[in-house]
């Protein structure tokens, strides 16, 4: 009941005429910042932190504000991934697996549609999550140590062999490619720089923006300019939007398990939003099995990390409100918003500030309504943004890309390193490479090799330290289980139409 | 149509915009994204430069982010070198790196250092638990086994978090730093929530990283590195009262570039004074949990050349420099 009468108390701070108009203003903003590539949930943030100031807002307002912003990105990432297959921001990386082939069989409209519904599911009930166990969940984040974290990031690398159906061998080649240039950079353990080559530029490593800007929207124009759009994803056109009732039912559990996996995965601090559709992606396809169609257009393959994306960015705010620890980018990005508002996020937020608090949740229910009634029913709007003819759209491609990672970093160097992602992510489509898992490989390599260096620190490189802890157990249990399985999997599913075959012969 | 290249041209507008500086306008540099302790200390300082018309114009506060303030360091000292309209954000990270010559072979004499007003305070916290009750008990402790003890902080190895607990522990004769275990977080609270957990035994950190946690009982604070007790932490013993010689705070500061003139960098010096003595900082710091600490001009420029050789020989010792 002190829960409900906190909610009311919130909804009291947050339902005012000028934070709902802020409220639909950052809704608005942050799909657009999604769905256009190169400008993702943390940049957009960032680049609206001295807008909240230069307006004067209150902390409320300014919370309100972001979180739509934030909200808004995950939700607007989708439409690029949909449309152009090219992932407006990381989380959305996931989407293009079997968004884009939707889109390429017509049924673009559908996808949209189900990615939205899917996206409200997952904010929606991971906000009630917050709302309702918050407090019991940040004693989580206690829980995992170096040995669990680098055991949960080797599930995820465990379950990549399965991703591609085609080869196997060239998403293992992948993932290494991006393992490898996740070395770059200095070495937390040590201190030491590694393979920046002196160049001052790469002593924080590659950003992994830089990396799929480059690898998706810069490849797509390669592409493009060489098939003279044939072959290209500029240009799918959407059709008649109407919404698959009968699509949505058959995803709804899709969309309940994703959501409680992404939560999980949000709220483990570093673990984040790509993590949890990732993982929500893979974890559907292995239940579903070898009767779905992933890869090549299952509504499920869409559904699954769009919720699982949007509860992991709810998730993350579980422990950025209750230890002040950023569990993804875009939250680090809203922690120092907090600390400039002088809000120091922490174990007593909950007690001594609960009218901020409380007002951010009522604004979280606010901004997932507004989202939800934006990219459903209005969704053609963002749609047109992406649907000019092509050649407005590619230099409109081009120019965002370009100046939206200048603005994250505002180095030239960082535009050069985009091209040669751009030239590499061509020669691997040429090759019939997968490109997200080099992503996942930077994404997720240097946080896995911090664990095991942590974790060998701790331990006085005793290696059995890796395999201490139940939970460190049970993940190594289900990494082991996502390498093998698929493997046997085949085998069976393969059988038994052999002997079909032979009988027709 | 139009509507669309509308939206993409507004996009980039407000692009543009974050990311140029006006030519008339005092620029303040954080050398580091929008958040964190630089960018809070342009933005507060030049705040207050305006509030207190010192400046006629707003400060315009430019985040370049990049290789932990080297980047912006280098376009420093080789593009703006005479531009006297130009301050840039400092704090213990910014030396402990020059001193590790971690800015591509630059030296700390390529810029002026005009001077520190406040300080976050360093401190050594350990889980509520936790058996170790002074900080000579932690300190015992390393000298009878020194792999017993991992300490959890926020910068990476050889970063000012890990020289926090090795001074104290060379103020106690024990200097076997190599041997000291030390793990490198993103940020002092996941630090904090690693120590909390019991996979490492001690934390070092800033004050502000941990207040929370202090209050809210989930810590306890060994000692706080500081000459005095910090206000508002009265009950926190210094590391000078246990016996060990140790002073270590995170300033939050300014330098400008070497070429501008000796007025033009009084003239500087003399309006950081101004905002360190206002009630206004005042309140910024309590807000803050910093603690007063303030050189300013000449002083801090000699305290910078002996903090740096200080972190220099250390650094050596650890071996994070040859």
């Amino acid at each position: 009941m002190d829960t409900l009468a906190n909610l009311a108390m919130g909804f009291g701070v947050a339902l005012t005429p000028y934070t709902l108009f802020l409220a639909f203003c950052g809704c608005f903003l942050g799909t657009i910042i999604g769905a256009l590539p190169g400008l993702g949930p943390s940049n957009g943030v960032a680049i609206l932190i001295p807008l909240a100031f230069a307006l004067g807002l209150d902390a409320t307002q300014a919370l309100v504000l972001l979180t739509s912003v934030y909200y808004g990105t995950m939700y607007g990432g989708r439409i690029s991934s949909i449309l152009l297959n090219i992932p407006g921001d990381e989380p959305a990386m996931m989407t293009t697996l079997d968004g884009f082939p939707m889109a390429r069989q017509g049924r673009a409209g559908d996808a949209l549609v189900i990615s939205g519904v899917a996206s409200f599911t997952g904010s929606f009930l991971s906000t009630v999550g917050l709302v309702v166990i918050a407090p019991i969940l940040a004693s989580i984040a206690y829980l995992f140590g170096p040995a669990e974290y680098f055991a949960l990031y080797l599930l995820a690398f465990a379950t990549l062999g399965g991703m591609t159906s085609n080869n196997q061998a060239k998403s293992a080649f992948a993932a290494c490619l991006g393992l490898g240039l996740a070395m770059i950079g200095l070495d937390n353990s040590t201190g030491l720089p590694r393979y920046t080559g002196g160049n001052l530029h790469l002593m924080d490593g590659i950003d992994f923006l830089v990396a799929i800007v480059g690898l998706f929207a810069i490849a797509e124009i390669f592409i493009f300019i060489e098939s003279h759009g044939r072959n290209s994803a500029i240009g799918v056109t959407l059709g008649k939007l109407t919404i698959p009732w009968g699509d949505l039912k058959a995803t709804f559990g899709t969309m309940m398990r994703s959501t409680g996996l992404g939560f999980v995965a949000g709220v483990l601090p570093g673990a984040g939003a790509s993590l949890g559709s990732f993982m929500a992606y893979m974890a559907e396809k292995s239940y579903v099995g070898a009767k779905g169609n992933f890869g090549k257009g299952d509504p499920r393959g869409v559904a699954a990390p769009e919720a699982g994306n949007n509860a992991a960015a709810g998730g993350a705010m579980v422990p950025m409100l209750t230890l002040g620890v950023p569990g993804s980018g875009t939250t680090a990005v809203m922690l120092a918003l907090l600390m400039t508002l002088n809000i120091t996020p922490g174990p007593l937020l909950f007690k001594e500030q609960p009218e901020i608090v409380w007002g951010l949740i009522a604004s979280l229910f606010i901004a997932n309504i507004v989202l939800l009634i934006m990219n459903v029913p209005m969704v053609k709007l963002f749609v047109k943004i992406l649907m000019v003819p092509a050649w407005v759209l590619m230099p409109m491609v081009t120019m965002v890309s370009f100046v939206g990672i200048f603005s994250l970093t505002g180095s030239y160097f960082d535009m050069l390193l985009m091209i040669a992602f751009g030239v590499l992510g061509y020669i691997l489509r040429k090759l019939d490479v997968p490109t997200v898992p080099v992503i996942l490989g930077i994404l997720l390599g240097g946080q896995m090799e911090d664990a095991l260096r942590r974790a060998m620190v701790i331990s006085n490189g005793d290696w059995t330290f890796l395999f201490s802890t139940p939970i460190a157990v049970g993940l190594w249990a289900f990494a082991v289980l996502g390498f093998l399985a698929p493997m046997f999997l085949r085998k069976m599913l393969k059988r038994p139409p052999v002997p079909d075959s032979a009988n027709e012969d | 149509m139009k509507f669309t290249l509308l939206k993409a041209l507004g996009t980039s507008a407000v692009l543009a915009l974050s990311a140029t500086s006006s030519a008339w306008a005092t620029e303040c540099i954080a050398p580091a994204d929008a958040g964190g302790g630089w960018d809070f200390t342009c933005r507060q300082i030049g705040k207050l430069l305006y509030d207190l018309k010192l400046v006629d114009q707003p400060v315009q506060v430019t985040n370049m982010a990049g290789a932990g303030g080297g980047v912006a360091y280098t376009h420093i000292v080789s593009d703006r070198n005479e531009d006297a309209d130009l301050i840039v954000a400092a704090s213990s990270a910014t030396t402990t790196r020059l001193a590790q010559n971690a800015y591509a072979g630059m030296a700390a004499d390529q810029v002026r250092w005009v001077g520190a007003i406040g300080g976050d305070p360093g401190v050594i916290v350990v889980a509520k638990d936790s058996p170790f009750q002074t900080l000579g008990d932690l300190v015992e402790a390393i000298k009878a086994d020194p792999t017993s003890v991992t300490f959890a902080g926020g910068s990476a190895a050889g970063g000012f978090d890990h020289l926090k607990p090795l001074m104290v522990l060379k103020s106690a004769g024990f200097t076997d730093f190599a041997q000291v275990k030390y793990i490198g977080m993103d940020g002092g609270a996941e630090a904090i929530t690693q120590t909390i957990g019991g996979f490492t035994q001690a934390m070092t950190g800033d004050m502000s990283e941990i207040s929370g946690f202090i209050k809210s009982g989930d810590v306890r604070a060994l000692a706080v590195l500081t000459a005095e007790p910090v206000p508002g932490f009265e009950e926190i013993p210094t590391a000078k009262s246990q016996g060990f010689d140790v002073e270590v705070v995170n300033w939050r500061g300014l330098y400008v570039p070497r070429g501008i003139s000796d007025d033009q960098f009084n003239a500087w010096a003399e309006k950081l004074q101004t905002v360190a003595d206002s009630a206004e900082w005042k309140q910024v710091m309590a807000d803050n949990g910093l603690a007063p600490f303030t050189k300013v001009g000449a002083d801090f420029q000699g305290w910078i050349d002996q903090v740096i050789a200080d972190t220099t020989t250390l650094s050596k010792e650890i071996g994070v420099i040859q």
